[in-house]
């Protein structure tokens, strides 16, 4: 099963730019990525993670920070983060401007990963903070402090997206991603992602199976009515709810057919999907 | 307690039938009618009066029809169901004529015998988008839905009945209805077509008979298939048939048998995970003569449309693969052709003789289905490519190894795998009218339906006009011009700094100091220290929908010309994305609308020579203009989106129903269809009378008239300003 680290009642509180994980994260490799991944951190090469919602980049990220035993500060993107909001800003505090260092400073100060998860969510004037940190420069300049930022070997800068969204308005500058080593990832193959599905959730073959045959008819779906068909992700937590002794169709019509869309007639047909198979 | 209605008496109702159907020139007989009506209470009297009206804006013969025979419908089949059987026999009229249409109407007796008693049927409008999408789901070849007699498929397309009714239930008759079209699917997807129909039966001396139990036998192995691939569906199947079964049990007292003796048997072996058609064939002898079980799922079988459709597609398949396959490999290899007026050199000569590049098909070692490999690399072929491996190797079983051989230049003609281009002009005048032509459906108001791919619209260039003309207004606007780009863009939504706001990503370091001395003098500190830079957000769409009809010459079509040059360049100013399009047209069969300025055209001197080129043309059918750029607004990602009517009237037509109300009610429904999408209609009129039939159809606050056609140009872009401002 999933590790979870916090099994009380309470949150723990971490410092992201010195959290390390502890226990390593389940992560089956898809192909040669995590030697990939490895040469480009010696080199000091920015990453660029594409691929559809759900296939494990996150999930990858974790394991990856893990392995390198370096802190991990997530950001996710989205159109109102400013270039204030990554590097940092001043804030009032007792009648005094205190400088407070934003995630992505962070992360340069402690030699930590910094992961922009959705880049294209972002503005792309905001992105271009990250530029000269994303080539052999690999400095930070923050024109407030008066500071120019030279970030440690052990500093990494990771970005996702996803190229499915067929929309102008979010693709990357080309300035922006001619900076990096891409990785591509997509579905795991049936016999892998099974494999994950099984692990995650506990559940016999013979289930897994359906929830893979369901995952292979959403994914026919997706430019006919679908953006996206059902990830990893959603299988497993359909295979979770299964797993807790929800009864297989309300499972899957709860965790991915409502999940998948909001068109009524989309959601009856997947429904009818998931009658047929279980 | 409300009282009950009394029934309409004889003579009221002959009377009104009379009246209804003018009898004096139709010379129609009521008197039928009447002792059909009489006795029925009067919900009842007015519900069939009411269709029969709505029936008689189609045809006089049709609605008489309907009252003759509906009451045989009434005792058995819900409201609803008869409902939909007369919008039927309207449509069949739409498309086809009368007689069909009166075939449809009392061949009554035929759909009933398929339909239950008070059965809740389901229609297949009702299921025709859930089930589309069910089956594009399913793996396999993409397959469409459409309406037919009967239910078959001819490996492409699956023809559901326009009414099912065979069940009680409606949720039961939507089960079948999903049953059939997944063992239809089972049908393309699991090889039962892989049978040369032509020869394989014509050793038996009734070949119907030899076909049925083909059929029947085909239907078990596809059971089985059904029970390993889609369990859920198969319980909803057997679920149904029994339901069936009992009510046969029923009526006819016989017992219901499960299978037995040699269909047993042949269910057995047909069974088996490995059991192919031809082992289907091969039990054929064995049942000959003996009662054929028939499942309520099984379709009909039609070799002839299965084999017509079937030949036609392997033929074009196979060279679409070999041509797509090279298309592939050039791409792959990087290859350049070589333009045909340079010499080839020797060496390049050689090489073009070289074998053409050969594919292979193989195996994933996982079992993960196959990989398409070339020079021994396996290479991820795009979507289209894997449609046609797919449709390929369900009609053959097998990718033949020649087809994997990349088409050699100029090796076939495209005509014999693609469809043809016609030259509109052409298609427009000659027999293929509607060939890539967009069907729209149209609003039957007293029809309370829509009437099926009744326009036929096309998409048609503006002839380039006089290009001085753009110059000409703009210099006799100049002033106006001038005054109009400054306050556009003053509404420009620029990026400007926010001071004292209670969120920001800067210190506002006068509202700090103010804000420290208050506290110094005890009073209290405000929390609106920080500055924040909004940014310009105006994510504005807008279509200008420009009426061509024939009733705008003059002055009316300069006006409109010179509107449209003061708008583009204000709107250039404002950085709006904006489109331009003309509509008229003859007929419904011929409607038209011209290209001015598409969203990506820039304006520029070929966009303003069309400006210029705004010719007043034919009618103005609005409904169909408005559902086609409709979907063009829908297409552009903005946030706000308008559609600005340019008009000069009411809709109209030649000669056409649409002059009437049917034509405001149809303008107003294609309206609700556009605003259901998001979109905000709006109408610019010079229509005095404009107020008797606007408000109707735009709403009240979404429409003006301009009382004096000289003034449309300054206004136009003014409204636009108001329309687009806070």
């Amino acid at each position: 099963m999933e590790n979870t680290a916090n099994s009380g009642n309470t949150a723990l509180i971490h410092d992201p730019s010195t959290y390390l994980i502890e226990k390593e994260p389940y992560y089956v490799p898809v192909g040669n990525e995590i030697t990939l991944f490895e040469a480009a951190y010696d080199n000091h090469l920015p990453l660029l993670l594409k691929g559809p919602t759900g296939c494990g980049k996150t999930r990858f990220m974790e394991y990856m920070a893990w392995r390198l035993q370096r802190p991990m500060v997530t950001v996710s993107c989205h159109d109102d983060l400013t270039t204030s909001d990554l590097v940092g800003r001043y804030l009032v505090k007792q009648g005094e401007t205190v400088w407070v260092d934003g995630p992505l400073t962070r992360a340069v100060r402690t030699g930590g990963i910094c992961y922009l998860d959705e880049i294209v969510e972002a503005r792309k004037d905001t992105m271009v903070v990250i530029h000269p940190l994303a080539d052999d420069r690999r400095i930070m300049p923050i024109d407030k402090l008066g500071q120019l930022l030279e970030a440690p070997d052990s500093f990494c800068l990771a970005i996702s997206y996803n190229p499915g969204y067929q929309s102008v308005l979010k693709e990357l500058k080309q300035s922006t991603r001619q900076r990096f080593v891409a990785i591509e990832f997509d579905y795991p193959k049936p016999s892998l992602e099974r494999q994950i599905i099984i692990h995650e959730t506990g559940l016999d073959e013979a289930i897994t199976d359906k929830l893979l045959k369901l995952a292979d008819m959403t994914r026919n779906l997706k430019g006919n009515g679908l953006e996206e068909g059902a990830s990893t992700r959603l299988l497993v937590h359909a295979g979770k709810l299964i797993a807790k002794g929800v009864e297989p169709r309300a499972a899957c019509q709860g965790a991915i057919a409502l999940a998948l869309t909001d068109d009524s007639d989309m959601i009856a047909a997947i429904n009818e999907l998931i009658g047929a198979l279980f | 307690m409300k009282a009950s209605v009394q029934p309409y008496s004889q003579e009221i109702l002959l009377e009104r039938l009379e009246e209804l159907y003018e009898v004096e020139f139709t010379w129609l007989k009521v008197d039928p009618l009447v002792a059909v009506l009489v006795n029925l209470d009067r919900n009842t009297q007015d519900f069939i009066l009411g269709w029969a009206m709505r029936l008689l804006t189609t045809n006089v013969y049709i609605s008489h029809e309907f009252i003759i025979r509906v009451v045989e419908a009434l005792d058995r089949l819900e409201r609803r169901v008869i409902e939909a059987w007369a919008v039927h026999a309207a449509d069949t009229f739409d498309q086809q004529g009368l007689r069909p249409a009166l075939l449809v109407i009392q061949q009554v007796d035929a759909f009933l015998e398929h339909a239950h008693a008070h059965a809740e049927g389901i229609t297949f409008a009702e299921v025709e988008s859930i089930l589309s999408t069910f089956v594009c789901g399913l793996s396999g070849r993409r397959l469409k839905l459409a309406q037919g007699d009967t239910v078959y498929t001819d490996s492409e397309t699956l023809y559901l009945p326009n009414i099912t009714a065979k069940l009680v239930k409606s949720k039961d008759n939507f089960l079948l209805c999903k049953a059939q079209v997944a063992f239809m699917w089972a049908q393309t997807r699991f090889g039962s077509f892989r049978v040369d129909f032509t020869t394989a039966f014509t050793d038996y001396p009734d070949k119907e008979q030899a076909l049925a139990a083909f059929h029947a036998l085909d239907t078990l192995r596809l059971e089985a298939y059904m029970e390993r691939e889609l369990p859920g569906l198969w319980r909803d199947m057997q679920r149904i048939e029994q339901l069936r079964l009992d009510e046969v049990r029923e009526e006819e007292g016989v017992c219901n048998m499960p299978l037995q003796g040699i269909w047993a048997t042949c269910r057995g072996v047909l069974h088996t995970p490995s059991a192919t058609v031809d082992d289907v064939l091969a039990l054929v002898p064995q049942v000959l003569g003996l009662p054929i079980p028939q499942p309520v799922y099984q379709t009909r079988l039609n070799p002839e449309a299965v084999m017509t459709c079937m030949l036609a597609r392997m033929e074009r398949e196979k060279i679409l693969l070999r041509v797509k396959l090279s298309e592939l490999a050039k791409e792959m290899r990087g290859e350049e052709e070589t333009p045909p007026d340079l010499p080839l050199s020797r060496e390049e000569e050689e090489k073009k003789e070289v074998a053409p590049p050969e594919f292979e098909l193989r195996e994933v070692p996982e079992g993960q289905g196959m990989e398409l490999v070339l020079d021994d690399k396996p290479i991820a072929p795009p979507e289209e490519v894997k449609q046609l491996i797919t449709s390929i190797m369900l009609d053959w079983g097998d990718v033949p190894p020649e087809m994997l051989v990349a088409a050699g230049p100029g090796e076939y003609d495209p005509s014999l795998y693609q469809k043809e281009e016609k030259d509109i002009e052409d298609v427009w005048k000659g027999i293929y009218h509607e060939d890539g032509a967009f069907l729209y459906r149209e609003w039957d108001f007293a029809r309370q339906h829509y009437r099926k791919n009744w326009c036929v619209l096309r998409e048609l260039e503006i002839s380039p006009g006089d290009p001085v003309f753009v110059d000409k207004v703009l210099d006799k606007y100049q002033g106006m011009i001038k005054h109009l780009r400054r306050t556009f863009e003053a509404m420009r939504d620029e990026n400007r700094l926010l001071k004292r706001q209670s969120q920001g990503d800067d210190v506002d370091i006068d509202a700090l100091v103010e804000a420290l001395a208050d506290s110094r003098d005890g009073r209290e500190m405000s929390d609106k220290l920080f500055q924040h830079m909004h940014r310009a957000d105006r994510s504005m769409a807008v279509m200008f929908m420009v009426d061509m009809s024939g009733s705008t010459k003059g002055w009316i079509n300069d006006a409109e010309r010179e509107a449209l040059v003061m708008l583009c360049e204000v709107l250039e100013k404002l950085g709006d994305r904006y489109a331009i399009y003309g509509f008229s047209g003859i007929g419904r069969k011929r409607c038209e609308i011209y290209r001015i300025k598409s969203f990506d055209d820039p304006y520029n001197a070929q966009t303003k020579a069309r400006i210029a080129g705004i010719t007043p043309k034919d009618y103005t059918r609005l409904g169909v203009a408005i559902r086609h750029l409709t979907e063009k607004l829908n297409g552009v990602d903005a946030k706000t989106r308008l559609l600005i009517t340019l008009s000069d009237g009411k809709p109209e037509d030649y000669f056409d129903i649409y002059n009437t109300q049917y034509g405001i009610e149809d303008t107003r429904q294609a309206l609700f269809e556009a605003r259901r999408t998001g979109i905000h209609p709006f109408c610019i009129t010079i229509d005095q009378r404009g107020k008797d039939y606007l408000p109707h159809m735009y709403g009240h606050a979404n429409w003006v008239e301009i009382d004096d056609v000289k003034k449309l140009p300054l206004k136009v872009a003014d409204i636009y300003r108001r329309l687009t401002t806070r």
